[in-house]
C-alpha cells in the first residue's frame, strides 16, 4: 500500500478525463444517491458516488474502472466539498482504484486464514499466468493485487475479481478461472469445491453440533 | 458541575469539561500531541492516557473523555506510566532520530515529552518508514518523515482557516499529510500550522537552519502589519530579529498570527535607511547627521509645517512630531495617507466597539466595504466563529471568498442606506446585531450609513455595542487619538502648501501633491517616501523602539525594542528632539520617559494598557447618504502592504507565487 498513489496529474490525464460527466443513467442514479441523505448533508454521498464514477470510468474503457483526478474533482464539485476531502476518501479505501487497472482486477487475499489454506499457491499460480503484483498484464486483461481479509475465511483461500468472489481455490482452479475470463467466458462464482454451495461445513458438522436442531446455550460449558 | 477526584484530590470542574481539562485544573500535566485547546478533539495520538474509575480496566484517552460526577482519575499510577511509555515508544518507531539537524530541536513537544515520559531506549530494530517530501508553499517547509499524524494542521486548516487546504491521505502507517497535488497553502494564516505542529514535520521555510531557540533573546512586541495589534514575540540574536512568533492573547489574536506579520521579519534587515541622505541637484547623496540637521535648519519653515504619519509608527513618535509641529506653530497633522477624510470628531464612531472577542457573539453582521481576509485576517477567524455559532453575515462590496456562508448585497453601497427587507428582518430579530465598516466603506460614506443603521436597529444596547470600523494601519487609532486628522484629510495639508512636510514613514502618500514643499522623511525603509524626500533621516523600525500602539478596537498596547537600529539610524523620538534643536524651538522632553509622561498627560488613555473609552456614539448626521460602488478594495496585494513587507524577500516570493501565480522551480535537495 505504501506505493499506492494517484495517477499523476498531467495534460494527457486532463485531456482524457477533464470532460467527465455522468451518463444519463448514472446522473439519475447519482441524484437518487444524494437524495438518501438529508439536505445539506450531501457530502455523505461521496463514497457511493465515487464508486459510481469508478464504474462509469470502467464501462468507458472496459476495465474494472478507476478514479482519475479530474473525475474526483467532478464528484467534489457535485457535492460541493473540498477536493482534498474527496482525495482523502479515495486514497483511504483500497476498493477505489486510484491508478488505471485492467479488465479484471484480481485481488488475492493473503491474510492468515487464506495463507494457512494455501494463498501462496494462488499467488504462484497467478504469477505463472504472467500476473505481477501491483501491475497490469501487457494485454490489459489482469491486474494483480494482494489484499487483506475479504471475510471469506470459511472458504479460504479466495480471490476477488471485480465484483465476484471465487473461493475454495487451488492453483488449478484459479488457473482455470483466469483462462475462462481471458477467453471471455464467465466462470462459476463463489465456492469452487464440487458439491459445496456456500460456506456450509465441508463434510460433517464438526462444532456447534448441539445448535443444529434447537438453540443451545453453550455458555455453561466454556 | 461534576465533582471528581484527581490523584486523590477532590475538585469541582465546569460542566462539559473533559478529563484532561479536569487534570489540568488539578495542576497535573498531561502529555499530549493531538489535543489543542482551539481545535476539535481528535483523540488519535493516545499520549494523554490516564486511569479512570469507574470505567473499563484500561487506560483511557483523557482528551476525549467527558469528566463526570464521582470519577476517580489517576495520572500517577504504574498503569499510566507504562501506557505513556508504550505510546511514546510507538510514536518513536517511525520518527527519525534527526534532532541535531531538525529546526524544531529545543522547542519540540516530542523531544520534551520523550524525555519526560518515554522509556529512554528503543527496542525497535527494523526499518523505519520514510515519507516523500511534500511541497506546501514558500512559507512551510515539510519533512514529512517526522510527522506523527496528530492532524492538528488538518484541523487548523479546516476549522480556523476554513479553506480545507491540508488533508490526510492514505491510511494507517502510510498516512501522509499533504495539500491537494502539493499545491502551495494559500491561506493568509497558513503558517500557523508551523506553531501547531508538535514535531519538526512542518517548520518555517525562511527560518530553516537559522538559529536554535536557546540562542534567541525574546522580546514582547506588537504586530504592525495590520490594525489588529496581534501580540507577538520577537526572537533576536545579536543585532538581527530572526523570527516573529505570536503570543497568546485571547482578547486580540488568540494564538494566531497572519503570515504577513510573521514573515515580514526579513524585511527588517533589507533596504534599510542606515544613514542620512540629502537631495542635492535632484539626486540623493549620503550625508552626516550634522549636515542633515543643517539642511533642516536651512528650510526654516516657521509655522508652515505639516506632519504625515505612516501606518507603522508608534504613538510616541506621533506625539513627538505633534509637539515639534506645535512648537513651530502648526497643527497640520494627518495620518490617513491615501486621502480618506471621514469625520473623526467622535472616536467612538471610528472604533471597533464590539471588540475582537466580542464580535464572536454577534448574531447578525453587516460588513460594509471590507475585504476582511486581507485587511484584518484575524478578524475573519472571529467572524467565522460567529457564523459557526449561527450568525448571519451580509457583505456590501465586490465579492470575495469569506470562508463562511455570507450573502453579498451587491457593489452599490447605497444598499446600506436602505437595507433590503430580508436583511432588515434579520437585524430586527437579532439580539446582538453588528455593522462593520472597512476602508472601502469609509471612503464612500459607509460610516454615516452605519451610524444611521445603528440608530435604526439599536446597535448599541445593554451590554452590547455593534458599531464597528475596521482599520488597516497599526498607527491609525493612536494617530486619531493624537489628533492626526484634518477635516478634509490629507487634501487640507496639500492645500495649505506647507514649506516643510515631515513624513513619519509615510510611504503610501502621493507626494506629487507636495511638489513645492521640502519633504523631511523620518523612516526606516528606502520605500516610496524616500524617493520623494529632500532630507532623509534614518529611523527605527517597530522592532527597534519602545512604543505604544492602539489597535482597531481602541486597545492600548506596549511594544518593546528588541534590537538597535542599524548603522546611523536612531529612534524616531530622538530625531524629532534633535530637529527641535536644529529649528530652535523647545518640545519639552529630553528623554523617552519624559516624552511618554507628556503624552499620557495630554492623552490619558494612552497611559494604561487595555481598551480606551471613547464615550458614546454620536447621532447620525442628518441627510448623509452612502454613495458609490465598491468595485475593489484598498489592498491589492495582501503580502506587500507596508514598507517592511515590501522589502521582505519572503513576502515578495509569496506575492509572486500566491497572489500572481508565478511558479518557482524547486531546488533539488
Amino acid at each position: 500500500m505504501a506505493d499506492r498513489h494517484p495517477e499523476p496529474d498531467s495534460p494527457e490525464l486532463r485531456a482524457r478525463w477533464g470532460n467527465f460527466a455522468w451518463t444519463a443513467e448514472n446522473a439519475e442514479k447519482a441524484k437518487e444517491i444524494i437524495a438518501r441523505y438529508p439536505a445539506g448533508r450531501q457530502r455523505s454521498a461521496v463514497m457511493p458516488l465515487l464508486d459510481l464514477a469508478q464504474r462509469q470510468v470502467g464501462a468507458e474503457e472496459n476495465t474494472q474502472g478507476w478514479l482519475p483526478l479530474p473525475v474526483m474533482e467532478y464528484v467534489a464539485a457535485q457535492l460541493d466539498m473540498p477536493i482534498i476531502r474527496v482525495l482523502e476518501v479515495a486514497t483511504f479505501y483500497t476498493m477505489y482504484n486510484i491508478q488505471p487497472v485492467g479488465r479484471f482486477h484480481v485481488q488475492v487475499c493473503g491474510t492468515t486464514p487464506c495463507m494457512l489454506r494455501g494463498s501462496d499457491d494462488i499467488m504462484a499460480a497467478c504469477k505463472a499466468k504472467g500476473l505481477k503484483k501491483g501491475h497490469t498484464t501487457p494485454d490489459g486483461l489482469f491486474t494483480l493485487t494482494e489484499v487483506e481479509c475479504m471475510g471469506n475465511c470459511a472458504s479460504a483461500p479466495m480471490v476477488q475479481i471485480n465484483d465476484d468472489n471465487y473461493e475454495d481455490l487451488t492453483a488449478e482452479r484459479v488457473t482455470h478461472i483466469l483462462d475462462e475470463l481471458a477467453a471471455g467466458r464467465q466462470p462459476k462464482t463463489g465456492t469452487q469445491e464440487p458439491g459445496r454451495h456456500t460456506v456450509e461445513p465441508a463434510g460433517a458438522l464438526s462444532n456447534l453440533t448441539a445448535m443444529v436442531s434447537e438453540n443451545h446455550d453453550y455458555r455453561g460449558e466454556w | 458541575m461534576p465533582k471528581l477526584k484527581v490523584d486523590g484530590v477532590e475538585l469541582e470542574v465546569p460542566a462539559g469539561a473533559t478529563v484532561l481539562q479536569a487534570c489540568e485544573l488539578a495542576g497535573k500535566e498531561i502529555p499530549r500531541f493531538c489535543y489543542h485547546e482551539r481545535l476539535s478533539i481528535a483523540g488519535n495520538c493516545r499520549m494523554c492516557l490516564v486511569e479512570v474509575k469507574p470505567g473499563p480496566p484500561k487506560p483511557q484517552a483523557s482528551c476525549a473523555l467527558p469528566a463526570s460526577e464521582g470519577q476517580e482519575i489517576r495520572t500517577d499510577s504504574e498503569m499510566v506510566k507504562k501506557a505513556r511509555e508504550g505510546v511514546m515508544e510507538f510514536l518513536l518507531i517511525n520518527h527519525p532520530l534527526d534532532c541535531p539537524i531538525c529546526d524544531q530541536g529545543g522547542e519540540c513537544d516530542l523531544q520534551d515529552q520523550s524525555v519526560a515520559y518515554g522509556r529512554g531506549a528503543s527496542r525497535y530494530h527494523e526499518h523505519k518508514r520514510a515519507v516523500t517530501e511534500k511541497y506546501m508553499g514558500p512559507l512551510i517547509k515539510t519533512i514529512m518523515t517526522r510527522c506523527i499524524h496528530c492532524t492538528r494542521c488538518v484541523r487548523f486548516s479546516e476549522e480556523i482557516a476554513g479553506v480545507d487546504e491540508i488533508g490526510a491521505l492514505y491510511r494507517g502507517e502510510n498516512m501522509q499529510i499533504s495539500t491537494y497535488l502539493e499545491q502551495a497553502a494559500k491561506h493568509e494564516l497558513s503558517a500557523n500550522v508551523i506553531d501547531l505542529c508538535p514535531v519538526g514535520a512542518l517548520t518555517s521555510r525562511p527560518y530553516a537552519f537559522e538559529a536554535r531557540p536557546w540562542e534567541l533573546k525574546k522580546t514582547l512586541s506588537i504586530d504592525v502589519s495590520d490594525a489588529i495589534g496581534s501580540n507577538i514575540r520577537l526572537d533576536s540574536r545579536g543585532r538581527e530579529v530572526l523570527r516573529i512568533l505570536p503570543r497568546v492573547n485571547d482578547d486580540v489574536n488568540e494564538e494566531w498570527l497572519s503570515d504577513r506579520g510573521r514573515y515580514m521579519v526579513d524585511g527588517l534587515t533589507r533596504r534599510r535607511l542606515d544613514k542620512p541622505w540629502l537631495r542635492r541637484d535632484g539626486k540623493l547623496v549620503a550625508a552626516t547627521w550634522a549636515e542633515a540637521f543643517d539642511a533642516v535648519a536651512k528650510i526654516n519653515p516657521g509655522p508652515s509645517v505639516a506632519v504625515i504619519a505612516g501606518d507603522l509608527v508608534d504613538c510616541e513618535t506621533m506625539f513627538a512630531a505633534r509637539k515639534l509641529a506645535g512648537a513651530l506653530g502648526s497643527t497640520l497633522l494627518e495620518g490617513r495617507q491615501t486621502g480618506l477624510a471621514y469625520d473623526c470628531s467622535n472616536l467612538a464612531a471610528v472604533n471597533f466597539n464590539s471588540t475582537l472577542a466580542g464580535i464572536e457573539d454577534a448574531d447578525a453582521i453587516l460588513i460594509i466595504g471590507s475585504m476582511v481576509r486581507d485587511e484584518a485576517p484575524l478578524l475573519n477567524t472571529r467572524l467565522r466563529k460567529a457564523v459557526k455559532k449561527g450568525a448571519k453575515v451580509f457583505i456590501v462590496g465586490a465579492e470575495w471568498d469569506p470562508t463562511y456562508p455570507a450573502t453579498f448585497l451587491g457593489e452599490d453601497i447605497a444598499v446600506a442606506n436602505d437595507l433590503p427587507a430580508e436583511v432588515a428582518q434579520v437585524f430586527e430579530a437579532a439580539k446582538k446585531p453588528a455593522v462593520i465598516v472597512g476602508g472601502a466603506g469609509l471612503a464612500k460614506g459607509g460610516r454615516e450609513a452605519a451610524l444611521a443603521l445603528s440608530e435604526r436597529f439599536n446597535l448599541v444596547r445593554e451590554g452590547w455595542n455593534g458599531f464597528n470600523v475596521v482599520h488597516m494601519a497599526a498607527s491609525r487609532m493612536g494617530g486619531l487619538m493624537l489628533g492626526y486628522a484634518q477635516k478634509g484629510g490629507i487634501a487640507d495639508l496639500a492645500a495649505a502648501k506647507p514649506k516643510m512636510v515631515i513624513s513619519l514613514g509615510a510611504d503610501e502618500v502621493d507626494f506629487t501633491k507636495f511638489a513645492d514643499s521640502m519633504i523631511v522623511h523620518i523612516g526606516h525603509h528606502g520605500d516610496k517616501a524616500a524617493h520623494a524626500a529632500d532630507v532623509i533621516l534614518p529611523a527605527a523600525a517597530f522592532s527597534e523602539k519602545d512604543g505604544t500602539y492602539v489597535n482597531t478596537e481602541g486597545r492600548v498596547q506596549y511594544a518593546e525594542a528588541a534590537v538597535f537600529p542599524p548603522g546611523d539610524a536612531r529612534q524616531d523620538w530622538t530625531i524629532l528632539r534633535a530637529m527641535a534643536d536644529a529649528l530652535g524651538v523647545s518640545v519639552g522632553f529630553d528623554s523617552f520617559e519624559q516624552l511618554r509622561a507628556a503624552m499620557v498627560a495630554e492623552v490619558p488613555a494612552l497611559g494604561s494598557e487595555g481598551l480606551a473609552d471613547y464615550g458614546a456614539l454620536p447621532a447620525a448626521p442628518a441627510g448623509a447618504k452612502a454613495e458609490g460602488a465598491i468595485a475593489g478594495y484598498p489592498i491589492k496585494d495582501r503580502y506587500l502592504t507596508n514598507a517592511i513587507a515590501r522589502a521582505s524577500v519572503t513576502l515578495q516570493r509569496c506575492s509572486a507565487e500566491l497572489v500572481h501565480g508565478e511558479s518557482f522551480a524547486e531546488a533539488a535537495e
